[in-house]
């Protein structure tokens, strides 16, 4: 059945979880850093007892809760993907996956929707303190929210802390600490929060820039440029370094990947940084994959070897040498990780057969291979590589992963460039002057929210055909559905979820344009 | 202390948990219940402005308590999530729309230029408060009835049947107990809007409303319980071996002594709370209902699951049910996640008091017309 698997069931499939996850992204991130930008704010209104502050709290609140209800609504629906469309993989790993999101479910979303009701209603309920209380509470509850659901994602591009169960037919957990303090969920929490407090930062500086271009509310507006300059500043310096350590641990877990993103086929020690170039088809092929040429090339020298190697004379392989393996450089090739893959398959269906029969003897020397460091180690540790027909199937999208990866970190830099330019005409009380900059300032909302996806296109296009990386391909995981099912349910979301985008984007104009209530109670 | 906790032990734990989320998530469908009268209780606009807002600042503990059942389920029994979620596919997209249309409606419905209207994002709010119960109740029903499947030596599922869970709706048995669970919670929801809303005509219209509500709720539900205490049950042995065996879930009920204590109690304090409401005017029912909800859920999971009982049953091939112990996560992980549930308590008590701060003053009209976050 699984080996037999329907291509375009899988592809339905990806495509429906690749879509509930795009439009979800669209508003976690501003999630995510609102609500500590609120925080700060009520902070300040608590504090000084200045109202103005309640009434810039209040604005940006209901801006909130608008984009908070619908990035509710994406959210759940990806949860029960993971039974719905990906029933195989949630069994395989279930033990270990299914943890982190009922810890997110005890711990951070109860946090979240129970203060977030005295947030919106508590005004006039309960005590200026135990309300700023509640709006700090919301803040660590949807980041504490993205912790657990990055340790999950971070689990499957970084598989540790678990053993493989042949009576189970399952890996299980063995250390819930190698899970959580797994150095690829660090990595993607600190780069992944903090890029959503960037976006949440360029809002509302763009925002901000629309009311002093219309020239109405200036002092709620440069009153949250300040507050959004400063946060946004620091988190844009964060989202480039924890970018950079990101990289690091990436080029060690999931090579692959490191090298499409940097269209590296030939490995080579001195190896340089592409900041810009394009990619063009040099007519040369791995199996059924284009081989690009980058032109147009500015590159850092050296950068990519002390990237990932600390030294400017290191080694970084390429998508060749991971291919086709590099015995000098000790890189094993996808054909031998098959075979290997293959083997360890067969002796887990021997298993599973000699229980079915009842073979005692069979079962006790084959599940013993199991618990042997060298059938783990260097057989077991492919077994999803056996299910690959081709070594070249293991290689992503280069040209999406490429082109995504360098329009995001542009992006990054940019926006370190528009916070310190809105601190520094803050400074000098020139904002309202500078018209091109408040223009550059809200044409910058989108490029966020581009920038906010294509990170995640980066990783989740970049670590194809993997959904565990060296354990389970996506065509292994999917759930044996029809393809006509997932295909109606695929339409079905994307006319509901465009629907409701329409009518948040419109609602939050609206909203915008109506600017916040005159006075406040 | 760590050798008593076995993986049986964690496996029952487990379950009990599963089924206090279970029992929540049931008495905070009142939520779902309310909203199923958007269109026929309130008489007016400012009536219905009020009963959005009464249940729209508690929609989220619903969405939430929903989102952590399914959570825990995945991570003490993921077999459960794999078998059910990706075979009785439709049933659970069915409420995954359904829910999904409430999350915006709430904050939608009345604000300018929503596009659509407010009917539409009102109609959103009629839908999720009676199909979502409904089949939240058809879906647990099939944990009495069985489904069709088989699982396979690596526990890959195969559902038989082409219609992938809603082959359920024909079965009679899983509609009584979708029906007693949409009526339950609409009498729920009466309950709580009586105890949140000031407004006597209001109060007039909801006891009125009551009445017609719990007879159905009372009739379907006691026609569930006695089908499956007198029927065949899913037994499973120690070895594992699956068979149909008479009275069985008649027997769980009465040899466990937590199940009949959580039934029985339960079931005189849902009653209680009726003739309160009924016949006393009292607005505290919602109370009484709820403390009595909650064990009765828990004592139909306990039913269906402890005991020596398949709780997923397949009536394609009895040996591919799933019991606690061939579902489970493992020791390592059921021990870990239990030690995150001791939590649970203090989640419990802030909700508490976040609630109580809210609720401290009754919704009226003078409230709807001030300048505060209104839905």
């Amino acid at each position: 059945m699984i080996e037999n698997f329907d291509l375009s069931l899988v592809n339905w499939s990806r495509a429906q979880f690749a879509l509930t996850a795009m439009y979800h992204w669209l508003f976690v991130p501003l999630t995510l850093g609102l609500s500590f930008i609120l925080a700060f704010m009520e902070t300040i209104y608590v504090r000084t007892g200045d109202e103005i502050w309640k009434r810039i709290t209040k604005f940006w609140m209901t801006l909130f809760g608008i984009n908070f209800a619908i990035g509710v609504a994406t959210g759940i629906i990806l949860e029960f993907e993971f039974g719905t469309n990906w029933s195989n993989y949630s069994w395989f790993v279930g033990d270990i996956f299914g943890a982190p999101l009922a810890i997110e479910g005890i711990l951070a979303f109860f946090l979240e929707s129970t203060f977030i009701a005295v947030m919106f209603f508590g005004w006039n309920k309960v005590s200026k303190k135990f309300h700023l209380a509640s709006t700090w509470l919301v803040a660590i509850g949807a980041n504490l929210s993205a912790l657990w659901i990055l340790i999950a994602n971070a689990w499957m591009e970084n598989p540790v802390g678990m053993a493989f169960n042949p009576d189970t037919a399952r890996n299980e957990m063995n250390s819930f600490r190698e899970v959580v303090f797994n150095p690829v969920a660090i990595d993607k929490f600190t780069h992944t929060v903090t890029s959503g407090f960037v976006l949440a930062s360029v809002f509302v500086v763009g925002i901000s820039a629309w009311f002093l271009i219309r020239r109405r509310e200036q002092m709620l507006a440069i009153k949250s440029i300040l507050i959004a300059g400063i946060f946004g500043l620091v988190s844009s310096l964060l989202v480039a370094f924890t970018g950079d350590t990101s990289a690091r641990t990436l080029a060690k877990v999931q090579p692959v990947k490191f090298a499409a993103m940097e269209a590296l086929y030939e490995g080579r020690t001195d190896a340089g940084l592409t900041v810009i170039g394009a990619l063009d088809d040099s007519g040369e092929r791995i199996g059924e994959k284009k081989v690009h040429d980058v032109r147009l090339k500015i590159e850092i020298p050296k950068l990519l070897s002390i990237m990932t190697t600390g030294k400017g004379s290191g080694y970084v392989p390429g998508i060749k040498d991971l291919v086709n393996g590099n015995p000098e450089r000790g890189i094993l090739s996808v054909q031998e990780m098959m075979n290997r893959g293959t083997y360890a398959r067969q002796v887990l269906t021997d298993y599973k057969m000699a229980k079915e029969l009842g073979d005692t003897e069979s079962m006790t020397s084959l599940a013993a291979m199991f618990e042997d460091p060298d059938f783990v180690d260097n057989y077991f540790r492919y077994f999803g590589y056996s299910y690959f027909e081709h070594p070249w199937q293991v290689i992503p999208s280069v040209p999406v992963t490429f082109y995504s990866f360098r329009i995001m970190v542009g992006l990054g830099f940019f926006f370190i460039l528009l916070f310190a330019l809105a601190l520094w005409f803050y400074r000098r009380q020139s904002l309202e002057r500078n018209r091109w900059f408040l223009w550059l300032a809200l044409l910058s909302i989108p490029l966020a929210y581009l920038a906010s996806e294509l990170g995640w296109v980066v990783t989740e296009m970049g670590r194809q055909p993997w959904i565990i990386q060296n354990l389970m391909p996506v065509n292994v995981a999917v759930s044996n559905i029809s393809t006509g099912a997932v295909q109606t349910t695929f339409w079905l979301f994307a006319v509901l979820f465009t629907a409701l985008l329409i009518a948040e984007v419109s609602i939050m104009v609206r909203q915008i344009k109506t600017g916040p209530k005159q006075k406040e109670e | 202390m760590t050798y008593m906790i076995t993986h049986a032990f964690l496996q029952s734990y487990w379950w009990l948990i599963i089924s206090l989320l279970a029992g929540l998530l049931v008495f905070l469908m009142f939520v779902q219940g309310g909203q199923s009268f958007i269109f026929s209780l309130p008489r007016n606009d400012m009536q219905r402005k009020m009963m959005v807002n009464a249940l729209g600042r508690k929609w989220e503990f619903t969405f939430t308590t929903l989102v952590t059942f399914g959570g825990a389920f995945f991570a003490s029994f993921p077999l459960f999530y794999a078998t059910s979620f990706g075979g009785a596919y439709w049933v659970w997209m069915a409420i995954l729309f359904s829910f999904i249309i409430q999350a915006v409606a709430y904050e939608y419905r009345s604000k300018p230029s929503n596009v659509y209207g407010t009917s539409l994002f009102d109609t959103f709010l009629f839908i999720n408060g009676s199909v979502g119960p409904f089949l939240i109740g058809v879906a647990v029903a099939t944990f009495f009835t069985g489904s069709d499947f088989t699982l396979d030596l690596f526990c890959r599922v195969t559902w038989g049947s082409g219609w992938h869970g809603l082959e359920a709706l024909v079965n009679p048995v899983n509609l009584l107990l979708g029906f007693a669970v949409l009526f339950l919670v609409r009498v729920l929801g009466l309950m709580y809007l009586s105890n949140t809303i000031d407004d006597a005509e209001m109060a007039v219209s909801i006891r009125k409303t009551l009445a017609r509500n719990a007879v159905p709720f009372l009739i379907f539900f006691l026609a569930f319980v006695a089908v499956i205490l007198t029927g065949k049950g899913f037994m499973s042995s120690p070895a594992g071996e699956v068979t149909m065996v008479k009275y069985h879930y008649l027997h769980n009920l009465v040899t466990n002594p937590l199940t009949l204590i959580f039934f029985t109690g339960g079931v005189v304090l849902v009653l209680v709370s009726l003739w309160l409401a009924l016949f006393k005017n009292s607005d505290k029912a919602i109370w009484y209902a709820g403390f009595g909800t909650v064990p009765v859920v828990m004592a139909l999971f306990f039913m269906a699951g402890y005991g020596d009982t398949a709780f997923y049953p397949s009536t394609a091939d009895l040996q591919s049910s799933l019991t606690l112990e061939n579902s489970s996560s493992s020791l390592f992980t059921l021990r870990t996640m239990m030690y995150v549930s001791f939590i649970i308590p203090f989640v419990v008590a802030y909700i508490w008091y976040a609630w109580r701060s809210i609720n401290r003053k009754r919704i009226n009209s003078e409230e709807m017309n001030g300048d505060d976050h209104m839905y």
